[in-house]
């Protein structure tokens, strides 16, 4: 009936070899906990604390769980439903832990409340579907009332099951500083009486906003890993993309969700072509277009032409369709600058900000010179937003270095490579400047 | 859950407001009184007397230690609260952004602890 019994396994072993197939079996059972872990953490927590609003206890409860799995799978063999058999102990534990006045108010509602749900299932070992309220979770941890800056982090820990430790070093903070935080974002979630559900219609398009810009700031933390050295940021990249599948798969009438996931497998699609094979950084324009994932491209191109056919344009379809115009124009040779200044002004309309302001000078110096690309950056020089954006002060040199205004560009450089803190990155700035060095001695 | 709506707003708005003004700014906290009843989630509700009104009191090294005035001196202050039941944040924010208070100062929602 199960299939895949550890324990027959085991008995059918020969005395002498009992030992190594034990450690096999120990091996199989991880590897099955870590299979469940990965597809279902999040779906069970979310069932667990959509019914307490304790997202702690449910984690505590489900690693509790996963503990019991590792000791009882290589003995009584791998469950049918291991989901299942997780979401039952990890249900007696939360039950156990308010039986022990774990939390001081409720105790009694919460109990009832846990009573409901999945019947135990016992006479056909068959636990019925998990309900998947992995998107509810998702809402509540990006809830308005939990601060901007915490939410990214929240999702990866609470739905993504990601630890503390990577998730600060992946955000540059201290892992004590980000626990710390996060227990109390879980705290306000539970005090504050915050609802585990999918927002009605009219403010789901702000709450969805949120959520969005979390699992893009979660991308965003791994992409600044240029070399994929750091374990930690990369995951993060991977992770962000496979939660915004689920996001797609949940609400896969959303324009803007499919917009990010195609801008995320862009971006992820040239991952190994931005180091050279010595480490060294290649920007776009010299990239080795051989090296970029062609299958996660085609991905993100049907999922933007989806998203288009539904006739509502965002922020994410527009910066998807700029990678799609960059990607095409890589491919073909043919310019297409006038198509990209186009969609800059689009994305400057629906979502300005200075760092789009500055993209759009660069697309506009490539189509009329560096004179009138300048201009443009000149509209949002001010802006103290910029003043310790690398990008920012990288474009204004290159631009300048073009205009032939060399000492300026000196200078421009010099603050960008002071900003930079990937190694790879300054070494290719300092290589530019020292270019134009050159070019003056000359 | 019990939320208690706390309406924080400055204190000298409401005299500088003309008499029209001012039977318009009752009429609606009456309204939404009202509301609050119909629907079925009001537990409590009351206006505050102005914080020159308050007395602070703490007992230090024994003795209690009597001060006029608000605990926190501030332009604004609590000026009245309402005290609902409903299920969740999101019915208790919905609440107080209907709130007159929340157009002329902050409506603070704290959920109560119930013991």
């Amino acid at each position: 009936m199960t299939g895949d019994s550890f324990g027959e396994w085991m008995r059918r072993d020969e005395p002498e070899t009992y030992q190594v197939r034990s450690q096999a079996g120990d091996e199989r059972a991880r590897a099955a906990a870590e299979a469940v872990a990965r597809r279902s953490y999040g779906k069970l927590v979310a069932f667990l604390a959509a019914r307490t609003r304790d997202v702690a206890a449910a984690e505590d409860a489900l690693s509790e769980a996963f503990a019991a799995a590792l000791a009882d799978w290589p003995v009584s063999g791998c469950p049918a439903n291991p989901e299942g058999w997780l979401l039952t102990v990890a249900r007696r534990k939360v039950i156990d832990m308010y039986r022990g006045q774990r939390r001081d108010e409720h105790a009694g509602v919460e109990l009832r409340v846990l009573g409901f749900g999945l019947d135990e299932g016992s006479a056909g070992g068959e636990v019925p579907a998990i309900p998947d309220q992995r998107l509810a979770l998702v809402f509540a941890c990006a809830h308005p009332a939990i601060a901007a800056n915490i939410r990214a982090p929240l999702i990866l820990q609470v739905v993504m099951g990601l630890d503390a430790k990577r998730i600060a070093s992946a955000f540059l903070m201290s892992p004590a500083a980000m626990g710390k935080r996060l227990v109390r974002a879980k705290e306000k979630i539970r005090q504050a009486g915050i609802p585990f559900r999918v927002p009605e219609r009219e403010e789901l398009g702000e709450r969805l906003d949120t959520v969005l810009g979390a699992i893009y700031g979660a991308f965003a933390e791994g992409w600044t890993d240029l070399a994929g050295t750091d374990g930690a940021r990369r995951d993060l990249a991977e992770e962000a993309i496979f939660l915004c599948r689920v996001v797609t798969e949940l609400l896969p009438g959303e324009p803007e969700a499919l917009g990010l996931l195609a801008l995320m497998l862009h971006a992820e699609a040239r991952r190994r072509a931005r180091r050279d094979s010595h480490g060294e950084y290649v920007p776009l324009a010299e990239q080795d277009f051989a090296l970029w994932d062609a299958a996660m491209i085609a991905e993100s191109e049907a999922l933007l032409r989806r998203a288009s056919r539904m006739g509502s344009i965002g922020r994410y379809q527009l910066e998807a369709a700029l990678q799609s115009a960059h990607v095409h124009r890589r491919r073909t040779g043919v310019a297409n600058w006038e198509e990209v200044v186009q969609l800059y002004d689009a994305l400057m309309a629906v979502a300005g900000s200075p760092v789009v302001a500055v993209n759009r000078a660069l697309a506009i110096a490539e189509l009329h010179g560096a004179g009138p690309g300048l201009a443009a950056m000149q509209e949002v020089a001010g802006d103290p937003r910029l003043a310790e954006y690398q990008p920012y002060w990288a474009a204004r040199a290159e631009l300048l270095a073009r205009g032939g205004a060399r000492g300026e560009a000196r200078a421009a450089y010099e603050i960008a490579i002071g900003l930079e803190r990937d190694a790879a990155v300054r070494r290719w700035l300092q290589q530019r400047q020292a270019a134009l060095t050159d070019r003056i001695e000359s | 859950m019990q939320y208690l709506l706390m309406l924080h707003a400055e204190e000298a708005g409401w005299e500088r407001l003309t008499k029209e003004q001012q039977q318009q700014g009752a009429a609606a906290y009456m309204a939404y009184g009202e509301a609050l009843k119909q629907a079925g989630v009001l537990r409590g509700s009351n206006r505050l007397r102005p914080s020159s009104a308050a007395t602070t009191v703490r007992v230090a090294n024994g003795k209690p230690q009597v001060v006029d005035g608000p605990y926190v001196e501030s332009k604004e202050q609590i000026g009245g609260y309402y005290l609902i039941d409903v299920a969740d944040l999101d019915a208790a924010i919905s609440w107080a952004s209907r709130c007159p208070g929340a157009g002329h100062g902050t409506v603070e929602v704290r959920p109560v602890w119930t013991m």
